[in-house]
């Protein structure tokens, strides 16, 4: 059934494989409310996908639904060639997907640098005692994974706030220490829920650069949500269109773009 | 003039010193940087083997002798080796300021006719790349961080890494070539190429050979002493010649360690974990640090406070002079230990400058208060005066003659003569050969007994036989009424307080003197926060009634210091008003090491300069500026023009004058 066929090639010559995640005929409903309406699409290994839609279109429950926080009453999940039973979102988690929160879900109270380092923790085995004992294995063990994070903060050059607590920072840096931690956990797949929201210019910029080398430097499959349709268009390989809770669209940015059905929910009159 | 070719014992360049340095004491460090969070460190001998891989690799991509290779980095010591690589291979380093914009950097590349550049990661590689269809010369191109080139076309473009790789394979071929080229250089090779930011017009390349570069290390590394056991942070721009003197110049010469922060925004960070020895910064830095200071004292309890201010005051009292080893009383001098037991020496610490043993400040005059500040806490820090075209040194100040107000003593091997116009002359050993490509600005500038002209009016003081500088000498003008204009002197006073960052004044050939003023965000925001004053953006704060109000009290308080002073009172600022925006290099307000281009901003703003002459009360305006990536945009405002009050000045002392 999963169609595995051979990938494509984008047009700056990145290499995207066969399809890693699909989702079949999702329906999610809120008692009456019907949130997610029979909605199908994949998603391939390397690529950045894109979801898009006005308000209340579903995106986020979308997001939800493939993080496992909720689960559809109609539809299958398969995820490498499997179908995915029923899950915890911790479940899903070790399975390789992180993901980064609209409104920003960090510890507050903690550094940047504890912050990133609970991304960790799916990798971290040794024991409670042996961890605070801190002898051999976990020692050992934090100092390979502080290695790791390093690597991470030097690539998202937030090295000056190591040691700020998260509380302090201003907004763009939070959502900059979001990613961080997401992807501390070494993710095959990486979801995104609005990680440019409420940026100005510059940091959308930096924001945009990040998630491109982030899929270009570790091969990292991304989905995203995101409202500014300048971002979207620039950064995406393909999008999915959803209004109401429907699937309108799906297809490269500038098939979406030129999708009648798409301009009339989604964009209004063309700008230009 | 007879001089030899050669150095003392032989040491003729940068890459002998480092030969010297990895033979005698090779175990010992020579760089470090901060990555991943642990600092990594090269010894000298480590470092000896990065450069000659490098140097190498140079050779293997066709390097040639007399090639210029531009440099383009924040200071890493992949750039630092990059440098002493190009000179072992007969080249000619030249670092360009990574924050150029991509025109500023097509002119330098063009003007030395570049055929190699290392740069830092892909924002430079991009900018060269936009670049260089219009430089036919320009051919390979050497990146250190590969993030985001991976997809790049390869054919002109090397990983700092491998080119290291290829020379080390290609060695057997390729080392007698590299040991010839680097024993053809003597102290008439050129060591380095670097550009002046130029106030105004067009940057013009400084050569400066090895003897430049050599003699003046050597000559201020004796008079400060400075040894082998020195720690340095570099963290000034590798383009500018004083990064070039400190990190390469008296680092190989003393052979002491160039410590690299981690990124640029780390350097405060990083300053306290290496506690410097020897440290350099701009008048600007030490005036953030104190603003920095003051603001969190201001958060701090109120026994804190308490203990803050007394022992503060007991140190601006007595601290500069036991630092200078005058005698004070037994009494001071333990209430000063206790001091330092409980205020200094912590503060010292939290600012990174706990073990400086030597430090400068140079470029633009340093507020007295500030200074001072520095000084009663026991820190060691003087002036010097300097110059791209000196090798730096001009003028320092021996320990123990230290004045806020003059910039020292004539450096070791230079002379200096001050003309009949005022302007200051000097010669010496760290004279630099010439302006690349430019022989009537060398013409100008440099006569044919070796005396430059540096430009700035200055006089020798009589009582401390210091120099004195006192402007820009082309900026001294004349009023309307004949009267001397010192620009510079009066923006100076402006800046010394806290909230005011820039200040341009007007009045050469005219009737009164007017000023631009910035504000500086960081201190009046702080000021704004604790008034419950709301502000969106700097515009807004810059505009507000009581922000206004409180720099005309600076600068009437600045009218009435002027008036005191014979020669200057004419200078008093009648009318000011604060830009709405801040003067920016990309703009191109100010050069990139953040002096004012008066011609570009009185063009600029033109019509605002005629408001603070016609009498209007506001002015709307529109300002067009450039964001970091070069695209352009526009702010407008409506500025009020604020009269200040100035204190009448009495006829008979002009005349006298």
């Amino acid at each position: 059934m999963l169609d595995q066929t051979e990938g494509y090639t984008t047009e700056d010559g990145r290499k995207i494989g066969g399809v890693v995640m699909e989702m079949k005929n999702i329906t999610l409903r809120f008692g009456g409310v019907v949130a997610i309406q029979d909605i199908s699409f994949d998603v391939r290994e390397g690529e950045i996908r894109a979801i898009i839609g006005p308000n209340g279109a579903g995106k986020s429950s979308m997001l939800n639904v493939i993080s496992g926080f909720y689960n559809p009453q109609e539809g299958e999940v398969w995820y490498k060639g499997e179908k995915r039973p029923q899950m915890k979102p911790y479940q899903v988690a070790q399975q390789g997907i992180a993901r980064t929160f609209q409104n920003i879900a960090l510890f507050e109270g903690m550094s940047v640098l504890d912050n990133v380092m609970t991304g960790r923790i799916r990798q971290m085995k040794s024991g409670l005692l042996a961890q605070s004992l801190w002898k051999g294995k976990a020692e050992r063990e934090e100092v390979e994974n502080r290695a790791f994070v390093e690597r991470i903060i030097d690539f998202l050059e937030i090295q000056h706030i190591r040691k700020t607590p998260v509380g302090r920072l201003p907004y763009g840096l939070k959502k900059r220490v979001e990613l961080a931690r997401a992807l501390a956990a070494e993710p095959s797949i990486l979801l995104l829920d609005e990680p440019m929201a409420g940026m100005n210019v510059e940091e959308k910029e930096d924001m945009s650069r990040f998630v491109l080398d982030v899929n270009d430097e570790f091969g990292t499959t991304i989905v995203l949500i995101e409202h500014d349709m300048g971002v979207v268009m620039d950064l995406s390989d393909r999008v999915v269109v959803m209004d109401y809770g429907k699937k309108i669209g799906d297809g490269t940015p500038d098939e979406v773009r030129s999708n009648q059905a798409v301009i009339d929910a989604y964009l209004g009159v063309a700008h230009d | 003039m007879a001089q030899s070719s050669r150095g003392a014992d032989g040491l003729s360049s940068i890459p002998a010193l480092l030969q010297r340095n990895a033979a005698q004491f090779g175990a010992r460090p020579a760089y470090r940087e901060k990555e991943y969070g642990i600092w990594q460190s090269w010894t000298w001998a480590e470092a000896e083997q990065e450069i000659e891989a490098l140097a190498l690799g140079l050779l293997n991509l066709g390097v040639d002798k007399g090639d210029f290779i531009a440099i383009i980095g924040r200071n890493r010591p992949y750039f630092y080796w990059s440098m002493v690589a190009a000179q072992s291979v007969g080249a000619i380093p030249v670092p360009v300021y990574q924050d150029s914009a991509s025109d500023e950097m097509a002119y330098v590349l063009d003007h030395c006719g570049a055929r190699f550049a290392v740069a830092e990661d892909q924002e430079q590689v991009d900018k060269i790349i936009d670049i260089q269809d219009d430089l036919h010369q320009f051919e390979h191109m050497i990146y250190v961080d590969p993030r985001g080139l991976r997809k790049y076309d390869h054919s002109k473009l090397h990983q700092f890494a491998q080119v290291q790789e290829q020379g080390r394979a290609a060695k057997d071929s390729l080392m007698s070539e590299l040991t010839a080229r680097r024993d053809a250089l003597d102290y008439d090779s050129t060591c380095v190429m670097l550009y002046t930011s130029g106030t105004t017009g067009k940057p013009k390349g400084v050569v400066l050979s090895n003897r430049n570069i050599i003699e003046a290390s050597k000559s201020s590394s004796e008079f400060d002493h400075l040894t082998r056991n020195e720690e340095v942070l570099a963290y000034l721009p590798m383009a500018w010649v004083g990064d070039f003197i400190f990190s390469i110049g008296q680092a190989y010469w003393c052979g002491f360690c160039v410590n690299c922060p981690e990124s640029p925004d780390t350097m405060q960070v990083n300053l306290r974990e290496i506690g410097p020895t020897y440290y350099f910064a701009p008048p600007r830095v030490f005036e953030g640090q104190l603003t920095n200071v003051m603001i969190r004292m201001e958060d701090a309890s109120r026994m804190k406070q308490w203990l803050f201010h007394t022992f503060m005051a007991h140190a601006r009292k007595v601290g500069p002079a036991i630092l200078d080893g005058k005698s004070v009383s037994g009494w001071d001098r333990l209430k000063y230990k206790l001091g330092g037991l409980l205020v200094y020496g912590p503060l010292k610490d939290t600012l990174g400058l706990g073990r400086v043993r030597v430090g400068y400040t140079a470029g633009e005059a340093i507020g007295p208060e500030i200074f001072d500040f520095y000084r009663s806490l026991g820190i060691n820090l003087k002036q010097l005066y300097g110059q791209t075209e000196a090798s730096v040194f001009i003028t320092l100040q021996p320990d123990g003659e230290v004045y806020s107000d003059t910039v020292g003593v004539a450096a070791p091997g230079v002379e200096l003569k001050i003309a009949e116009s005022g302007e200051v002359f000097y010669r010496g050993d760290g004279v630099f050969e010439e302006y690349y490509k430019n022989a009537e600005s060398t013409a100008s500038t440099k006569d044919a007994e070796g005396w430059v002209a540096t430009g700035d009016a200055g006089f020798i003081d009589e009582a401390t036989g210091h120099l004195k500088i006192i402007d820009r000498a082309k900026d001294v003008g004349k009023m309307a009424d004949g009267s001397l204009f010192a620009p510079k002197y009066v923006e100076n006073k402006l800046k010394f307080y806290p909230n005011i960052l820039e200040a341009v004044v007007f009045g050469n050939q005219r009737e009164q003197c007017t000023a631009f003023i910035n504000i500086d965000l960081n201190a009046v925001g702080n000021w704004a926060e604790r008034n419950n004053i709301g502000y969106a953006s700097y515009q807004e704060l810059a505009g507000h009634p009581r922000v206004l109000e409180t720099v005309k009290e600076h600068v009437e308080e600045v009218n009435r210091s002027l008036a005191e002073d014979p020669m200057l009172a004419h200078c008093q600022v009648h009318r000011f008003l604060v830009l709405h925006k801040e003067l920016d290099a990309d703009d191109g307000e100010m050069t990139r090491t953040r002096k004012v281009r008066r011609g570009v901003i009185s063009e600029k703003f033109e019509e605002l300069l005629g408001a603070l002459y016609d009498g209007s009360e506001e002015k709307f305006t529109t300002t067009e500026v450039t964001y970091e990536d070069g695209r352009k945009g526009s702010i407008s405002a409506t500025l009020k023009i604020v009269e200040a009050q100035v204190v009448p000045v009495a006829q008979e002392k002009v005349a006298a004058e």
